[in-house]
């Protein structure tokens, strides 16, 4: 099988995968990082959201051969100790239900505020649209997106 | 309502017993999950109970810092928060000091000193009271003996025991002492005018871990030689396996092993990925076992059983055929609804290990103990052989009651006598579910002389229907004539529970026909309903479900917070009120045109669900509800063609986003009620009071869920009014 070199949170790793692994998979099953969540397979739910060189993508939907070389972060290194300030946000506005979808709805919302640091309410919905939440906390996910942009702006 | 005094004899309480740690510090075992059955009884021989009997707990160390041990799972509804809540509560202390942990506790280092009591705790505010109550109890016993006082003249606040003289003991100092005292028969319970944690808002207890991406959920288990297991299964219901070839899987770099059980096949393999690819690249030929059902079958079938005769009477109330021959006016119309998936964002998964020893069980499920004596019975093992634990849950909705999964992960581990967790794809987690049956409903009213002198409902549904207590709910007792019928047709398409059984759908039903029925008898819509609930209060029948008195409370607020009746430009509304999982919601929505087609902006709730014990989470609980009951009115659609579901995935599967989730506004009625349920019943109303502001909006009424299916299609034709 071939090796893939990459940097995951800062550090870089080499791991020997079938070529047509989605990154999504090395990252739960061969990292051991299982805060990026499975939820569809074919980048329509946005749960397994990480981010590649600083943008958000599907990690469902990333081979390996596009990850090479790149560097990716994931929930687990968006902050040390949970204190990014779209998780503090997150806390604040207490955002989860099940909680199942959070650290995608995070990982989106921390790479778009970096491009977008002074969204107004569409853009925060357009932003945030790809990302399904099924206990449907919409109402406090844009809430905790419009208070973390004032933490970051 | 004057507080009443709340001293009680405690008959039922104690399935509860206490012993000092090991390290120091107060143990007190209760048991949740006899609690949580309806029917639990008491155990049959007190004396061979050990810890292992007990799996929720109460923790406080001789620094007064308590924790308590839940076993509660989570599903998203907030208990593992709430539920503790309710116990610090009672037992006095400060909220900032409780830590909440979820999981089996190591019961070898503690020792058993007093047993008492004689009956299961039961599920719920008064038992979860009762329990916090009797600790404190206990504590303010031990303080007592220790002064040589009379232990009605201390108090507690915070976790500090104070005496008449002034002197104070914190808890810490007495859990000693405690731990070898009697277990005390009669407790008073607070006042709830003195709660200090009931009714403030309280973080999720989880936030820390849900934020970080911790492994919290049972897709992140893992243990030491685990493989993982994709499955295939019929693609059709009524199918069966024929043959299969497994060249092209086991070729596959990775995967372990190919297994057949039943009609399914299983594929093992050292990572998710791996074995999910070589299930795809089995080639299987299924052959037909029983009849291959269509939607449009289905359709046909419901409407033939509203048409015939062969119905079972739930309730009937006076006379309505002799109500329908002597009205002036009958409005009969009917609602049609089709199977819906669950689709928790967590696919279905479990972890087995089945050894010589023992089955080892871990994921996330509902009904653990069920699960387990079914998994004993088909492996033919012990049930104590069985040990199941549970993780969070990436939602439920209701799917995961059944425990198919775990039963799938045992018979597997069985067979490969290896760790194993089964993971569904989200293809298999919505084509191989567990579904909301499609349901269609006929309303037919009589009216006579401005009143309305007859209703009549006619459910029929696939498998199953409605329960027994749902014709007692609105407008049961309004009205003298009214009848509620039912029939179900057997399929081999596999039906559960989904958030709020049957009324997620009824609802909308029964609130779209009185807006239709006030339409008819051109009457306020409002005033229709309050004249109804007129008639039911002070009622003898004792069947009767809901309060008149408390949903005539949430109607009159939600027509005052919405601003009903107060006609704002372009602004078109739909109300409705409901009765569910023994709370009382009243819903407005408000639609308005954009680009020419109405788009639902925002949603007026207003829950009448007894004391709030936590406001923060019960008011996600309510929006949530009501998205959710937005977006499956909306969008929801999930039809079958020769057994196979003809949605696979959310790309042909559409759940609501964001850009189409109204602003929901919900309020809470004050009043001294036990809590009641919140979870669903914000739910089912949501659907109508869309539908209605619909109606208001472009003249259009819905009969048909999904909406959008109906607002795409070419305009129905009226439905005639008879008489």
């Amino acid at each position: 099988m071939p090796a893939y070199q990459f940097k995951v949170n800062g550090a870089s790793k080499t791991v020997e995968v079938s070529e047509d692994m989605p990154l999504l998979w090395v990252l739960r099953d061969h990292l051991d990082l299982v805060g990026t969540k499975y939820g569809c397979g074919i980048a329509q739910c946005g749960s397994c959201t990480v981010h590649l060189d600083g943008v958000a993508v599907r990690s469902c939907a990333l081979t390996m051969a596009m990850v090479e070389g790149k560097s990716i972060t994931t929930i687990e290194g968006l902050s040390e100790d949970g204190t990014h300030p779209v998780q503090v946000a997150w806390k604040e506005m207490d955002v989860p239900q099940c909680g199942y979808c959070q650290t995608g709805q995070i990982m989106t919302a921390s790479a778009f505020l970096e491009s977008n640091p002074n969204p107004n309410a569409n853009e925060i919905k357009e932003a945030m649209n790809g990302n399904i939440c099924r206990c449907a906390s919409y109402s406090r996910i844009f809430k905790a997106v419009e208070l973390a942009s004032t933490k970051m702006g | 309502m004057a507080p009443k005094d709340t001293t009680i004899t405690f008959s039922r309480r104690s399935f509860m017993r206490t012993s000092s740690l090991a390290g120091g510090g107060l143990l007190i075992g209760f048991n949740l999950f006899q609690a949580c059955k309806p029917n639990a009884s008491p155990p049959v021989d007190l004396a061979s109970l050990d810890y292992n009997d007990f799996n929720a707990f109460i923790k406080i160390a001789d620094n007064g810092a308590v924790t308590i041990f839940s076993p509660n799972p989570e599903i998203g509804q907030g208990v593992k928060t709430s539920m503790p809540m309710i116990i610090a509560e009672e037992l006095d202390v400060s909220w900032n000091n409780v830590h909440v942990e979820q999981g089996i506790l190591d019961t070898n280092n503690y020792t058993r000193q007093v047993a008492g009591g004689s009956q299961s705790i039961r599920f719920g505010w008064e038992p979860l009271r009762q329990t916090g109550a009797t600790a404190r109890q206990m504590l303010v016993n031990a303080a007592a003996a220790r002064w040589g006082v009379d232990a009605a003249e201390c108090r507690t606040s915070e976790g500090i025991i104070t005496n008449a003289a002034g002197e104070t003991l914190t808890y810490g100092d007495v859990v000693k002492d405690a731990a070898a005292m009697e277990i005390p028969e009669d407790v008073t319970l607070k006042r709830i005018k003195d709660f200090t944690i009931i009714g403030k808002d309280a973080s999720n207890v989880d936030i820390d871990e849900i934020i970080t991406g911790k492994p919290l959920f049972g897709l992140d288990y893992k243990a030491e030689g685990m493989v993982y297991a994709s499955v295939m299964r019929p693609p059709a219901f009524g199918q069966k396996l024929a043959s299969f070839d497994d060249s092209d899987a086991k070729s596959l770099a990775g995967v372990l092993d190919v297994l057949q059980f039943g009609d399914k096949i299983a594929v093992l393999a050292n990572d998710t990925w791996t074995a999910m690819k070589a299930k795809n690249s089995l080639k299987a030929t299924w052959e037909e076992g029983t009849a291959l059902e269509s939607t449009s079958d289905h359709d046909k079938i419901l409407i033939g059983l509203l048409d015939g005769t062969d119905f079972k009477t739930l309730r009937a109330d006076g006379n309505v055929k002799k109500a329908f021959a002597e009205a002036d006016k009958v409005l009969e119309r009917t609602y049609e609804s089709p199977f819906l998936p669950h689709n928790c964002m967590e696919p279905m998964n479990f972890f087995a290990n089945v050894t010589d020893e023992k089955i080892h069980l871990v994921g996330p499920i509902q009904t653990p103990e069920g699960t387990a004596k079914r998994i004993a019975e088909l492996l033919e093992r012990n049930f104590e052989e069985v040990h199941l634990e549970m993780t969070r849950m990436g939602g439920g909705f209701g799917r995961r009651l059944y425990g198919d999964f775990a039963i799938e992960a045992a018979e597997i581990s069985n067979l490969a006598r290896k760790p194993v967790k089964v993971v569904f794809s989200r293809e298999d987690d919505m084509t191989d579910g567990i579904y909301r049956p499609a349901i269609k409903y006929r309303i037919k009213a009589a009216i006579k002389n401005g009143e309305v002198t007859g209703y009549h409902l006619k459910e029929a549904s696939i498998n199953s229907n409605m329960y027994g207590l749902i014709p007692n709910f609105f407008p049961a007792g309004a009205i003298e004539n009214y009848q509620v019928d039912v029939a179900n047709y057997k399929s081999n398409i596999t039906t559960g529970a989904w958030r709020a059984p049957y009324t997620n759908f009824l609802a909308f039903a029964e609130q779209s026909f009185f807006d239709e029925l006030a339409e008819t008898m051109d009457v306020d819509r409002v005033q229709m309903r309050l004249d109804l609930l007129q008639k039911v209060k002070g009622t003898k029948d004792d069947r009767i479900q809901y309060s008149p008195e408390r949903m005539e409370k949430v109607i009159n607020m939600a027509v005052e917070k919405s601003g009903w009746g107060t006609k704002k430009e372009g602004v078109y509304q739909g109300f409705v009120n409901y009765y569910c999982h023994n709370s009382h919601v009243a819903e407005v929505a408000d639609v308005m045109i954009e680009d020419g087609t109405p788009v639902v902006k925002k949603i007026t709730c207003v829950v009448d669900c007894g004391i709030v014990v936590n406001p923060l989470g019960a008011m996600n609980q309510a929006e949530g509800g009501v998205i959710d009951g937005v977006g499956h009115a909306m969008f929801g659609d999930f039809a079958f063609k020769d057994g196979k579901p003809q949605a696979t995935n959310f790309d042909t599967y559409r759940l609501i986003r964001m850009k189409e989730a109204p602003v929901v506004e919900a309020y809470f009625m004050e009043n001294e009620h036990s809590p009641t349920g919140l979870g669903e019943p914000t739910l089912p109303p949501a659907g109508g009071a869309v539908a209605n502001a619909m109606k208001a909006a472009t003249g259009k009424r819905m009969y048909t869920q999904p909406f959008i299916k109906q607002a795409e299609a070419p305009s129905m034709p009226e439905k005639e009014i008879i008489g």
